[in-house]
Parts: structure tokens; C-alpha cells; sequence
């Protein structure tokens, strides 16, 4: 027996396991970190490209456009974290979106806050569908809600027929709502605020907040610790829906005209601002402030450009070019830390 | 000890997977105040036994009774709020939340509102890490830890809920001595303190360092069940192994020629370090160990599948090219994998395109594949197996587990390799297929076919092997020659002990 194993001398890993966490949350702030410092960045180029660029009308359009895409990647961020996908959020807006102006022209005295609630059910019935395809019928998230998104999107055109509907066919207090401000910040940017504290507060907070992100962590051990993986999935898929419906009565309030072809590719946006946002595309991490900060970042360069009159092209590419970035930083840092794990490993196990 | 009573029992319970009979009718009790090891060999059923008494399985027939009472646990959430802790083999962490997180996932403290009080769960973390001894910050995240630093936070995990019953599935697999010792001082003090404990392990010294009584499982039921200090080591082993060897393994003789294989100083981090072994023609060498001693990882390594840190391999004095199945495969070499249905297969493909699988290149004309040497090739292997199949362009998946295993050697063997190495070739395959598999290994070896067999079935690797390499925890720890096989000579390697405990 010459050939036994000598017996392993312990191994002090102590330095290196504090070597290694400190890796994890340097990445992590740098993460969240890198999005306000890119975000200076971009205002302070454009403000001195453009010295009108920081004044409050453009502040306020900024904050306008922001505030819909921000209060989708809530939602969004829900359902990523949980290693899932919601593409249909765009046809969710631009069928809320139209039905909220069928609703004003055949009610005209309608509830504004009834208005609000039929969006959001019907957002949350449309969240229903795609939540029971992926957790029922097994469906990947990506294949069910991307049939989703045509679905919604043809009924909405089989609807609306080509019709379109004006801000003159809805009251004005509705539309108030969409244009209007207190001290100077609308109201779109406090109820997009809003939602994001509360959701964020929940994620952070409460146990089925929490138990997402264990499900997006690692979904066998989250069965095993006797968390219910399909209803935490389904649930998610609704608020996503929900969101969405509130967004588009919200979007039909700030533009006042609506069709069918509204929100269109207001997705791509979405998951490109959760995933800038650093919400990781695997699952278990990532926040519903950063994906909101995600959305501002990508808003605010779109602006800058325009500010600094650089052909609209451009716009695109550099948001394409973020999401690139991030991605791969997700990826490298998931490898990086796999592989200093695998070492500690066998020099412990040696 | 006997008159405590009894916790947590299974009550004849039987579980089958497909037509693998996991446990056969296994009755166990796991009495307060009292450690009960459960032993087998690889694939007996203990972690089957594991995952009934979590509530991950239900048994087909028989109960799970919980204080006397018959049971149903509908799910692992049920068996936890009976009070019953598991610990896996590996950790069932989640690596982006912190380690207070992992530890009360589900049952974090509350504050007003039903909000997570934070504070309090860092401190009753801090509270549970002190009384373990162990160094880690609550909030810090659980990747990054090493495997025993996460297998501790598993234990935090059990101690947390006061843990009626502590299930422990080779815990100490990724432990150092100091951290073992550390393990039982926690896990002896909840025994005393009335907890039942089940504790598997393959280490015997850490079996009769920590447990009082003792059930010993083989082939899904239970062979034996009784106080441990009524055995010796050796006697343990022998009620793991006895077996009868039987007429299973139709052994021919072989010329051995030259080397075919040489593995030199092969090491590939955090799997296997400084593995060398040669292989000749004619020759069957059998590599054993415990599963996880990072024999197939060997075997893919040799292959090319994954990449090796340092070391050679040679195939015929050639050097192989690293990380590179083709360079592989130009070689002469075959590997039939452990997971057939996920490696060696693709079961919505037929069986003739699976069957020519590695030959599609020498079957193509202007870069299209011809149905009709496919269909020649697949006709022709087929056939010489023996493979019971309804037509060739029925999709593999089809089959049955033996026929499907003659279609991946069929893949194998009609490339002509010089070296064909199997992981588990007979793993979840009835036994008249079995020997028919056995006889194909043997009469290729009798062909001049070099064969690497990777088998945690101890009779299979006795019956066929010229020679037996035993891994241990990613070293190679015993070259023995078919005289010196036994069952004995060969767990007492795998796990560790003396050879001179042994009669």
C-alpha cells in the first residue's frame, strides 16, 4: 500500500477566503457604482456640449421619458432575477395603452381611477397567461412571452383597425396626469418612483421578496428548502403584467394620441436597462434600483445625443454597446469567481 | 439505549426509478439520543433512504412515520417542519445571497409588518457561527466560500430549526480533521441533548469515532442493523460488499501486449493531482474508487473533454493533444460515458444516425451524408451486438437502457479504437444484458483492444479486470493485480483504511 494518500496537512484558507469576498462585493459595488459614474459622465459632456442640456423643461422630459421604461423594468427585474424572461411587456403597454383611449371614447365621463385599475387587471390578466405557460405548461419564459408579444400585438391591431384615437377624445384631467407636476417633478416620475421603492423595499425586506432571489440562485435548493418555486414564478409574471398595464394607461395619459403600433420594441429597452442595470441575465442578483438607474442612464445618453445633435444611429449603437459591456462583465465576473473558487478547492482538498 | 423512543422511521418502504429498485422494503428507526450510521456501497440506496425521510420522495409502498404516526411529507418543507434537518453531500447553497440569508431562507425573523428583522438574524447567525467555532461573517455572500465552509453554513442551516433529526450525507467529505472534530462535538451535543441522528459516511474511523448502532444497505435493502460496537471494521466492510461472485463475468484470456496508454503525472485542479497509469493491449484495467474520487473525470480528461492542468497523455507513444476529442479519436481512442442518455446518445435521433454518429465523416460524399452506407454501417454494428431494435430509424430513445448502451458502443467500436475506455458500462442494465456487455469487453480485449473500465460495481470490476487502480479523493492510492483483488483489498483502499485491520 505505498501508493496511499499521505494525510492532508490543514490548510489555512482564511486570508483568501476574505480575498474572495472581498472580490464579490468590490464587483458588486462597482457595478451599481459604474452606472451613477457613466451617468455623471454623460451630463457633464453634454452639459458643456450643450448648455441648455441640464435646464428644468429638458430635466422634465427626461424624467417623462424615463419614468415608463423604468417603472417596465420593475417589473422586468421580477421575473429576470428568477432567470426568466418577459418579452411581451411592449404589446401588454400598446394593448392598455389603446384600450384606455377605447374606454374614454365610448365612456366619456369614465373614472380616471377606474380607468387605472381596468389597466392593470388587464395587464395582470396578460401576466396570468404568461405566468401558467411557463409554470404549468413548462414553456420557457423566452418562447411563451415572445408568442405572447404577437399575440397581444395582433389582437391590438385586429381591434383597433387602423384607428387612431386623440387627446380630444380624453378629459383633461387624465391627461394632467400624464403632463403635470408638482414642484416642478411629474407626476409620471413620482409614480415611477414610487413603484420602485415599494418593490424594491418588498425584494429587499420580506421573506417571498427574498425567496426570489434564492429561486434565481439556485432553483434546486430553493425547492429543497421548501420554497414554492412555480407560484413565486407565476406571481412574478403577473406584477410584470400588471406593471406593464399601468404603464401603457400611463403612457396613453402622456402622449394623449394612441394606435396600435404604440410600444413597439419598448422590450429590447426594457431588458437592455435591467441588464445595465446589472441585474445578472442567470438569475439571483441585481436590484430593481440599479435596473431603475439602468433605465435613466440609457434615457439620459439618448437625450445627450440628441442635445449634442449627434445623428440618432448612434443612440442605438452605444445602447447596444452598454449592453454588450454589461453582459460580459456579468459573465467574466461569474468565471472569475468559479475559478478561484475551483482553486481553493483542491488546495484544500491536497 | 434501545428503550428511547423512536423519532423518525421508514416502515418497508420501497422506491423504484423506472426498473431500478432503489430501496427494497428498508425499515429504519432513528431513535432520540442515538447516531445511527447508514453504509453501503455506491448506489445501495442510502441517498435514497436520504430523500424519502426530506420529503424529496415519496416511497412507492410503505410509510414514513413521524413520533409513531404515519405520515405523507408532500414536499422537503413538510419534512423540515417535522423538525427533520438534512444535510446533503453537496451544499444546497445559494451562492448570491449572504450566508445569514442561506441559513434562515424561509424562516428569516420578523420584524412589525411581517418585514425581515435583519439585525436579529445577524446576530442569531453570529450566535450559531460562535457556538460552532466557525470564522464567518453572517453577512458575508456564500460565493467565494470553499466547500467546507459552505458545508458548515448547511450545518448552521440544521441547528438553526433545532433540528429534531440531523441527517447527514457524507458531510465530511470536503472537511479537514479540525473541522470533523468540530462537526461531531456540535453533533454529539445534540444527540445528547435527545436528537436522533443519521450520519453516512465512507470514512469507517469517523463512523465509529461519532455513531452508536449501525444499518448496512446493499442493492436497495437492508442486509444488516444493530449496535456498531458488535463489529469490527473489517466485518463492517464484508456486510457492505458480501457478495457471491457469479457466472456474470465471462473472463477470456488475453495476450497483453504493448503499451497502448501512459498517463503521466496527470492533474487537473480541483479534480484529480499526479494520476499515472499505463494501459496495454489485451489488457482490461479497471479504475475504482468511490464515486466523486474523480475517476470519470479521469477518463474525460484522457479524452480531451475537459482541459488537464499539467501532466501527459500517450497514446501509443504519441502524445495526445490536450482538451482535443479529435486528436482523441485520430488516436484510436473510444469513450463510452457514464451518462448515457445526456453524453453518449441523442435520443430524438434514430438509431443509425446515433450508431454512425462517429463515422459521419468517412460517410459523406461532396459533404452529404449517404443514407445508404449509414444504413450499412448501422445494419452491419447492429447486428454483431446483438441490439434488439424495431427499425433502425426508430429514434434511440426507444430502447431499452441495455440496447441503448449497445448502440453507444456500437458508435464506438465501429471507429476501430485501439483504447476503448467505459465509465459504468453497465450502470442501470439487466443482468443477462450485462453479461452480454462483459463478454463483448472480453473478447475485445482478446482482439488486442486496450479497455479502461470505470465501474463502481466491485463484482464487475473483479470478474473483468486484469488490473485494478483504486482512486481516493482525486489520487490514485492502489495498483493491484488481479491476485491481489478483492472486494476487502479494494474498499479498504477507496475509504481509507488499513490493510492490516483486515483477517
Amino acid at each position: 500500500m505505498s501508493l496511499r494518500a499521505q494525510a492532508a496537512p490543514p490548510v489555512e484558507l482564511r486570508p483568501e477566503g476574505s480575498a474572495a469576498t472581498g472580490l464579490v462585493q468590490r464587483a458588486m459595488q462597482v457595478r451599481e457604482l459604474g452606472i451613477v459614474a457613466v451617468l455623471a459622465l454623460v451630463l457633464v459632456i453634454a452639459t458643456i456640449g450643450n448648455s441648455r442640456f441640464l435646464t428644468g423643461q429638458s430635466i422634465r422630459d427626461m424624467l417623462l421619458d424615463v419614468s415608463i421604461v423604468a417603472m417596465l423594468a420593475v417589473g422586468q427585474t421580477l421575473v429576470v432575477v428568477m432567470r426568466h424572461l418577459d418579452f411581451s411587456v411592449g404589446s401588454v403597454l400598446g394593448f392598455t395603452a389603446f384600450m384606455t383611449g377605447q374606454l374614454f371614447v365610448a365612456h366619456p365621463g369614465m373614472s380616471i381611477v377606474l380607468v387605472i385599475v381596468i389597466g392593470m387587471l388587464v395587464g395582470a390578466g396578460f401576466g396570468v397567461i404568461n405566468g401558467a405557460l411557463v409554470t404549468i405548461g413548462r414553456v420557457p419564459a423566452l418562447v411563451a412571452t415572445l408568442g405572447m408579444l404577437y399575440v397581444i400585438r395582433g389582437v391590438d391591431y385586429t381591434w383597433a383597425h387602423g384607428k387612431q384615437i386623440n387627446a380630444s377624445d380624453m378629459p383633461s384631467a387624465f391627461l394632467s396626469l400624464g403632463s403635470g407636476n408638482i414642484a416642478g417633478i411629474p407626476y409620471l416620475a413620482l409614480i415611477a418612483l414610487a413603484v420602485v421603492l415599494v418593490v424594491g423595499a418588498y425584494l429587499r425586506t420580506f421573506r417571498s421578496g427574498r425567496e426570489l432571489y434564492a429561486i434565481g440562485s439556485n432553483p434546486q435548493a430553493a425547492t429543497l428548502a421548501g420554497i414554492r418555486v412555480s407560484r413565486r414564478s407565476f406571481l412574478a409574471f403577473v406584477a410584470s403584467g400588471t406593471l406593464a398595464g399601468l404603464a401603457g394607461v400611463l403612457w396613453a395619459a402622456r402622449f394623449g394620441t394612441v394606435d396600435a403600433t404604440i410600444g413597439t420594441g419598448v422590450e429590447l429597452q426594457v431588458i437592455a436597462a435591467v441588464v445595465v442595470g446589472g441585474v445578472a441575465i442567470f438569475g439571483g442578483s441585481g436590484s430593481v434600483y440599479g435596473a431603475a438607474l439602468g433605465a435613466v442612464l440609457l434615457s439620459v445618453i439618448a437625450s445627450a445625443l440628441v442635445a449634442l445633435k449627434v445623428p440618432s444611429f448612434w443612440g442605438e449603437a452605444i445602447n447596444g454597446l452598454l449592453l454588450l459591456v454589461a453582459i460580459s462583465l456579468d459573465r467574466l465576473l461569474q468565471q472569475r469567481l468559479s475559478a478561484l473558487l475551483r482553486r481553493r478547492r483542491v488546495r484544500h482538498a491536497a | 439505549m434501545s428503550g428511547s423512543t423512536t423519532l423518525l422511521a421508514l416502515n418497508r418502504a420501497t422506491k423504484s426509478y423506472g426498473a431500478v429498485h432503489a430501496l427494497r422494503e428498508a425499515t429504519i428507526e432513528l431513535r432520540a439520543g442515538e447516531a445511527r450510521a447508514l453504509l453501503g456501497e455506491n448506489g445501495a440506496g442510502k441517498s435514497t433512504v436520504v430523500k424519502v425521510m426530506a420529503g424529496v420522495h415519496r416511497p412507492d409502498l410503505g410509510t414514513v412515520v413521524v413520533d409513531g404516526e404515519p405520515v405523507v411529507f408532500h414536499g422537503p418543507q413538510d419534512a423540515r417542519d417535522a423538525g427533520i434537518a438534512v444535510i446533503y453531500q453537496e451544499p444546497t447553497l445559494f451562492p448570491d445571497l449572504s450566508v445569514a440569508e442561506n441559513v434562515f431562507m424561509g424562516r428569516q425573523p420578523l420584524a412589525k409588518a411581517r418585514r425581515i428583522d435583519r439585525r436579529a438574524m445577524h446576530r442569531m447567525v453570529a450566535d450559531l457561527f460562535a457556538r460552532l467555532g466557525v470564522p464567518l461573517a453572517p453577512e458575508q455572500p456564500v460565493r467565494g466560500l470553499s466547500i467546507a465552509d459552505q458545508q458548515l453554513v448547511e450545518i448552521a442551516k440544521a441547528l438553526s430549526f433545532d433540528a429534531r433529526v440531523l441527517i447527514m450525507d457524507e458531510p465530511t467529505a470536503a472537511l479537514s480533521g479540525s473541522e470533523v472534530d468540530r462537526l461531531f462535538g456540535v453533533v454529539r451535543t445534540l444527540r445528547d441533548r435527545g436528537a436522533a441522528v443519521m450520519f453516512i459516511s465512507h470514512r469507517l474511523e469517523e463512523v465509529f469515532a461519532l455513531c452508536d448502532t449501525v444499518t448496512v444497505m446493499r442493492d436497495g435493502a437492508i442486509t444488516h442493523s444493530g449496535e456498531l460496537a458488535d463489529l469490527t471494521p473489517d466485518q463492517l466492510v464484508r456486510q457492505m460488499v458480501g457478495r457471491q461472485l457469479d457466472q456474470l463475468f465471462p473472463k477470456e484470456e488475453a495476450e497483453v501486449g504493448e503499451v497502448v496508454l501512459e498517463v503521466d503525472r496527470l492533474t487537473r485542479e480541483g479534480h484529480f493531482v499526479d494520476v499515472s497509469f499505463a494501459v496495454r493491449k489485451g489488457e482490461i484495467v479497471a479504475l475504482s474508487g468511490l464515486v466523486g474520487a474523480g475517476r470519470s473525470e479521469v477518463a474525460r480528461s484522457i479524452f480531451g473533454i475537459d482541459r488537464r492542468d499539467a501532466g501527459e497523455v500517450r497514446v501509443a507513444g504519441t502524445r495526445l493533444r490536450a482538451a482535443s476529442p479529435s486528436a482523441a479519436m485520430a488516436a484510436g481512442v473510444a469513450l463510452v460515458p457514464e451518462d448515457r442518455r445526456h453524453q453518449g446518445l441523442i435520443m430524438d435521433l434514430s438509431v443509425e444516425r446515433n450508431a454512425t454518429m462517429t463515422l459521419v465523416n468517412g460517410l459523406t460524399r461532396m459533404g452529404l451524408i449517404r443514407r445508404g452506407s449509414e444504413r450499412a454501417v448501422a445494419t452491419d454494428w447492429t447486428a454483431r451486438l446483438q441490439t434488439k431494435v424495431h427499425r433502425l430509424s426508430d429514434p434511440v430513445s426507444t430502447l431499452s437502457g441495455g440496447n441503448q448502451q449497445k448502440v453507444v458502443l456500437a458508435k464506438w467500436l465501429a471507429t476501430k479504437p485501439r483504447l476503448l475506455i467505459v465509465d459504468e458500462p453497465t450502470q442501470g442494465i439487466d443482468v443477462g444484458t450485462k453479461a452480454e456487455i462483459h463478454g463483448l469487453l472480453s473478447q475485445l480485449a482478446s482482439e488486442g483492444v486496450a479497455v479502461l473500465m470505470i465501474s463502481s460495481e466491485l463484482p464487475e470490476v473483479l470478474g473483468m479486470a486484469d488490473r485494478v487502480l483504486v482512486m481516493r479523493e482525486g489520487r490514485l492510492v492502489a495498483a493491484l493485480s488481479r491476485e491481489e483483488a478483492t472486494e476487502e483489498s479494494i474498499m479498504f483502499a477507496a475509504t481509507g483504511q488499513q490493510m492490516g485491520v483486515a483477517a
